[in-house]
């Protein structure tokens, strides 16, 4: 019988840690499938975050550290240098990257870093308890925002593909959600042409997946997908930002 | 090894780690270290390394954790507010066993403070500094020979403790010029090597995932954390007996018996010369490792001693190890210069005699 399926050699087969819903599984899967599909799973290092997805080893079939909060791309620099011929990711969320890494993201896309950074807006803290992330919506209610965010107390959410875009080095930036079949279908491809940009040395590689966390954001796995098409794509549009050909794909 | 040559300190220092093995260097400009990175940018790209200026500390000490992760030789340097700010990456390499060497020009503190030389960063570098339960050995020169030769050692050491050691020293040495003998040129590590030397490293499979390596530092789960400290521990009881370095100098019968590293234990040299014409014998125990710390040399200090003197540029460190050194035993004694002014030989000596007669 013809084989039509196969679970990915990216993933470790074991369970992960993410809550029921969140989308963390399905961005680690359509990242480690590319690989395989690539064919470099066993020529690829990956940097983890500070966040849940700090233990995304434990799921991840390749070569991979931790790094401290917001440095990952700090980190994957360094592996980069070392290793010119290696294909080096960093995956991270909006609180280690937008918020204590800003540092970090915006000098490895300034340098034109050849990495592919995979960032996680979900629009909180998740593995703390629900704070308020630099993108958590106007209005939104987190447990550091309890009225819901405001402007004039916290200033306007930061859209980090519209950020870094203006920037030489970033080559490709996309934004992505995977609230929909469709969606994470565009997402898949979004990953393949980073690691596309990285592997021809081009520069900088970022896709932005809209996320969910409907255990932060007190919502049950469908109304949590139902706010990413509701709240999250108007504010943060969906689209290719920056690719090597030029303005929008 | 080479020619007697000629050299600056940061330059001499860069050269060190490079003839050392080191081959990756990541570092932001900071006063009184500057000439190494800009050895380093113009060195290692032909001696095919790479060098990189990251945009703070922070970024440069990650870049080292990330080459070094992956196997890379890496050296970086700093100043007093930069290794501040790389104790978050010294706790974190630490605990994920990673080697690095840093060199550490002390300046005058706190805050900004001063570019003037400097050893108030001393509990820093030998007490953590970072988070957690950890240990980074630190070696202390008092001349540029000396330095060269321990930056060259600590590339090898730092790759067979697995763990960060730290080379300690400040603007006079590092921009003063002293004859130098260099040693030879280790042989390069090249990629397809990494992995015998290093079979921890992150550097992609290839073909074999059951090879998958991971290197990390959470521990979520209480046993293991308790365990892997333990381990770290083990390793650390074994650096106290085997990285222990001192220089001791006419300390039997001394009536003085100073304590004192780097720069100012030269000047103290000079001093206990100036004593000795006033008839007054004293005499010297220098560390040159600071953590793990000399306690044996004191066990030299026989009865005949009056006072033991810590010297330093500091307003009070280093005679807290003094303290753990001379127990009960000897009165203890402070002689200090701070926000950057160096003791001459001659303040040394004077205030020397002065606590001598005080005590008397």
């Amino acid at each position: 019988m013809e084989q039509v399926f196969a679970y990915t050699k990216g993933m470790v087969r074991t369970d992960t840690s993410y809550c029921p819903g969140c989308a963390h599984g399905i961005a680690h899967r359509l990242i480690m499938e590319t690989l395989d599909e690539m064919g470099r799973l066993g020529s690829t290092i990956g940097v983890a975050p500070i966040g849940c997805s700090v233990q995304a080893h434990k799921f991840m079939n390749v070569d991979m550290c931790e790094s401290a909060h917001g440095r990952a791309p700090a980190v994957a620099t360094g592996i980069r240098r070392v290793h010119p011929d290696k294909l080096v990711f960093t995956y991270q969320g909006d609180g280690d990257l937008a918020s204590i890494g800003t540092g970090e993201i915006i000098h490895a896309a300034a340098r034109g870093e050849k990495i592919s950074t995979f960032f996680i807006n979900n629009g909180i803290y998740g593995m703390t308890g629900g704070q308020m992330a630099p993108t958590t919506l106007i209005g939104q209610r987190s447990t550091t925002s309890q009225s819901g965010r405001t402007v004039e107390q916290a200033g306007a959410p930061m859209r980090v593909c519209e950020l870094l875009a203006t920037l030489d080095g970033a080559v490709y930036i996309e934004r992505v959600a995977l609230n929909s079949p469709a969606n994470i279908n565009k997402a898949k491809k979004a990953v393949r042409r980073a690691f596309e940009v990285q592997e021809k040395g081009l520069g900088f590689s970022l896709v932005e997946f809209l996320s969910t966390c409907p255990t932060d954001w007190g919502l049950a796995p469908a109304d949590a997908m139902k706010w990413v098409s509701e709240k999250m794509i108007p504010y943060y549009p969906l689209g290719v930002f920056k690719s090597p050909e030029g303005g929008q794909a | 090894m080479s020619e007697k040559v000629l050299m600056k300190g940061n330059e001499a220092f860069a050269e060190a780690a490079i003839l050392g093995g080191s081959r990756y260097y990541f570092g932001y400009p900071i006063t009184p270290q500057n000439e190494i990175p800009e050895y380093m940018s113009r060195e290692l790209p032909k001696r095919g390394g790479a060098f990189l200026q990251a945009e703070s500390e922070l970024g440069a000490i990650n870049m080292a954790y990330g080459a070094s992760a992956s196997g890379g030789r890496v050296f970086i340097t700093s100043s007093s507010p930069g290794i501040a700010l790389m104790q978050e990456g010294l706790s974190f390499l630490s605990s994920a066993e990673v080697p690095l060497v840093v060199l550490a020009v002390c300046r005058g503190g706190p805050g900004i403070g001063g570019i003037h030389p400097g050893q108030a960063d001393y509990l820093q570098v030998t007490r953590g500094g970072g988070n957690g339960d950890y240990k980074v050995p630190v070696f202390a020169p008092s001349s540029i020979q000396e330095a060269v030769d321990l930056i060259y050692e600590s590339v090898e050491l730092s790759d067979y403790w697995q763990n960060p050691f730290l080379v300690f020293t400040d603007g006079i040495l590092a921009q003063m010029m002293e004859p130098v003998v260099l040693p030879d040129p280790r042989p390069e590590m090249k990629n397809e090597d990494i992995k015998k030397h290093k079979p921890w490293a992150i550097t992609g499979y290839g073909d074999d995932d059951s090879k998958r390596a991971v290197v990390k530092s959470l521990r979520m789960v209480p046993d293991d954390l308790e365990k892997h400290v333990e381990k770290l521990f083990e390793k650390y009881a074994r650096a106290e007996k085997e990285l222990v370095r001192v220089e001791t100098l006419g300390v039997e019968d001394a009536d003085i018996v100073f304590v004192a590293f780097g720069t100012v234990a030269r000047i103290t040299k000079e001093a206990i010369e100036l004593l000795a014409d006033r008839g007054i014998k004293a005499g010297l125990i220098r560390p040159i490792s600071l953590w793990p710390f000399p306690y044996g040399a004191f066990d030299l200090i026989t009865d005949k001693t009056k006072v033991v003197i810590s010297a330093e540029l500091s307003m009070g460190q280093l005679i807290q190890d003094v303290k753990i050194g001379v127990g009960k035993r000897f009165p203890i004694g402070l002689i200090n210069r701070t926000g950057g002014i160096i003791p001459t030989s001659l303040e040394i000596a004077n205030r020397a005699e002065s606590i001598l007669k005080a005590g008397s």
